[in-house]
């Protein structure tokens, strides 16, 4: 008995050292937001949060996922206090079902689609895809990833859609389309032109804006984050020159 | 929403099944002679193997998708074996999906069948080698019939493992209808696209699989621990 007492002693110890400390840190917070961040924007948005709590004292908690996974949770009642959409669509309908706060919504950047191949010096464009000399093309999943329905969109305007069909394999995210072309596994593949503006190295063909509908990734604030300072101090910061140039500088456009 | 598209729910379940089941025959090939051996040797770093063989019920399956991709990309052996018939990666195909499972579903045969080697200890081999039976004879005749329960065991927990698998596919699958569009994956994309219609016909079937496969493991289990082996 004593030693099974004795062995119980410093987990117990330990549970009430981590309870005292998650407390004490969190009374010493300013506030914190939880932003729901579509995949795509990943590196942009950890950039901005950092210069955010810099600027504002408000700690950022960002979660990473495919826009209609993370708005699915956000049904079924996630923290998420701000959602940053990789669409439109999804924001516009987040209010109409009432969990986004009306008049909130925005467009903080738009998408650029980009055809891309690990391959260095190779020939990528139209010519490329009509020519089809790859056994695997990589595209987010167009149900779901609006980079996806632009890779669909290019395609079809293209009257390539049909031909490459039996070569497409689906990312879940665009994140995942990207690590299957960087990883060889695909030989090219449509990605965000963020995943690869900062990147050296490779084949890269940015898609004319006209051959598909523009990808306007709009931002809203979520009921659950109403009340909360920093969730709408983050909606600000993210209009803002510091933020807007973070977000140019990953290849990102603007509607104005 | 849309019309409820009957082939669209077929077409994951039959991928899975065909997948589940050369899976499984698979791994009752490759994973028999590791758990006779895990079973009889006497080397000392057989708990090693015995380890990696077990790893996979440990590992997250993001780590096996992971690795497997690189593996069975153009810069792995996939890419190499795939390059014997001119293409380039083994991701994305079914025979990829095949490998991915073979490994993830190996310590739920490997383990069953070895406790089942082990159970019946040294005398009935020893017996048999009396009568003058063969090794490869006394293995045939005596060592697998008296490790049935375990063959059943693992291979239904094995077929059943597979069904299940999720993380691993998604990693390498790429998502294609009729070649890697398994049903949790299909499940997955009807969750994400609010077709909970068809999510919910998916997983309430694999919910009832579920159940009907512990409890034939458990009747499994009982009926041959009544009869006292």
């Amino acid at each position: 008995m004593r030693m099974r007492a004795s062995w119980l002693k410093f987990p117990m110890a330990a549970l009430a050292s981590v309870m005292i400390v998650a407390s004490m840190s969190a009374v010493a917070r300013a506030a914190e937001v939880k932003v729901a961040v579509a995949a795509n924007f990943t590196e942009p948005v950890k950039e901005i949060g950092a210069l955010f709590e810099k600027a504002t004292g408000h700690k950022p908690v960002f979660s990473f996922g495919p826009t209609g996974g993370l708005y699915n949770q956000v049904t079924q009642a996630a923290p998420f206090e701000v959602f940053l959409s990789a669409d439109d669509k999804t924001p516009a309908k987040a209010i109409k079902e009432g969990h986004g706060v009306a008049g909130t919504s925005y467009t903080y950047a738009t998408g650029k689609l980009v055809l891309y191949s690990k391959t260095e010096g190779q020939k990528l464009g139209e010519q490329a895809l009509k020519d089809g000399k790859f056994a695997k093309i990589a595209i987010a999943n167009p149900k779901t990833a609006p980079y996806g329905t632009a890779a669909v969109e290019t395609m079809q305007k293209l009257g390539v859609y049909d031909a490459l069909k039996g070569k497409i394999v689906e990312g879940n995210n665009i994140a995942q389309t990207f690590q299957f072309v960087d990883t060889g596994n695909a030989e090219v593949g449509f990605v965000a032109y963020s995943q690869v503006a900062l990147k050296s190295g490779g084949s890269r063909w940015v898609v004319p804006a006209k051959l598909h509908n523009t990808i306007a990734q709009d931002a809203v604030l979520l009921k659950t984050g109403a009340n909360n300072e920093a969730a709408k101090a983050f909606l600000a910061f993210l209009k803002g020159p510091e933020a807007r140039k973070i977000i140019e500088k990953y290849g990102y456009g603007f509607v104005d | 929403m849309g019309e409820l598209d009957v082939t669209q729910l077929w077409s994951p379940i039959r991928l899975t099944i065909e997948l589940a089941f050369i899976t499984t025959a698979l791994l009752l090939v490759v994973g028999t002679p590791i758990a006779w051996w895990l079973a009889r040797s006497k080397a000392r770093w057989k708990e090693a193997v015995a380890t990696i063989v077990a790893m996979p019920l440990v590992l997250p399956p993001t780590v096996l998708g992971f690795y497997l991709l690189l593996l069975l990309g153009p810069n792995g052996p996939g890419g190499w074996i795939a390059g014997l018939y001119g293409a380039r990666t083994l991701a994305f195909t079914f025979g990829g999906l095949v490998i991915g499972s073979v490994i993830y579903s190996m310590p739920f045969v490997v383990q069953p069948i070895r406790n089942a080697f082990e159970a019946f200890g040294d005398r009935p081999l020893e017996v048999a080698a009396t009568l003058r039976a063969s090794p490869w004879d006394a293995f045939w005749s005596v060592a697998v019939p008296l490790a049935r329960p375990g063959f059943l065991t693992g291979a239904i927990l094995g077929f059943a493992h597979t069904i299940g698998e999720f993380g691993v596919i998604l990693m390498i699958g790429g998502n294609i209808p009729g070649q890697t569009k398994v049903l949790s994956v299909a499940i997955y994309d009807f969750v994400e696209t609010q077709h909970w219609t068809e999510a919910h016909i998916l997983a309430g079937g694999m919910v009832v699989f579920s159940f009907a496969v512990i409890l034939a493991t458990m009747m499994l289990g009982r009926r041959y621990g009544q009869q006292g082996r």
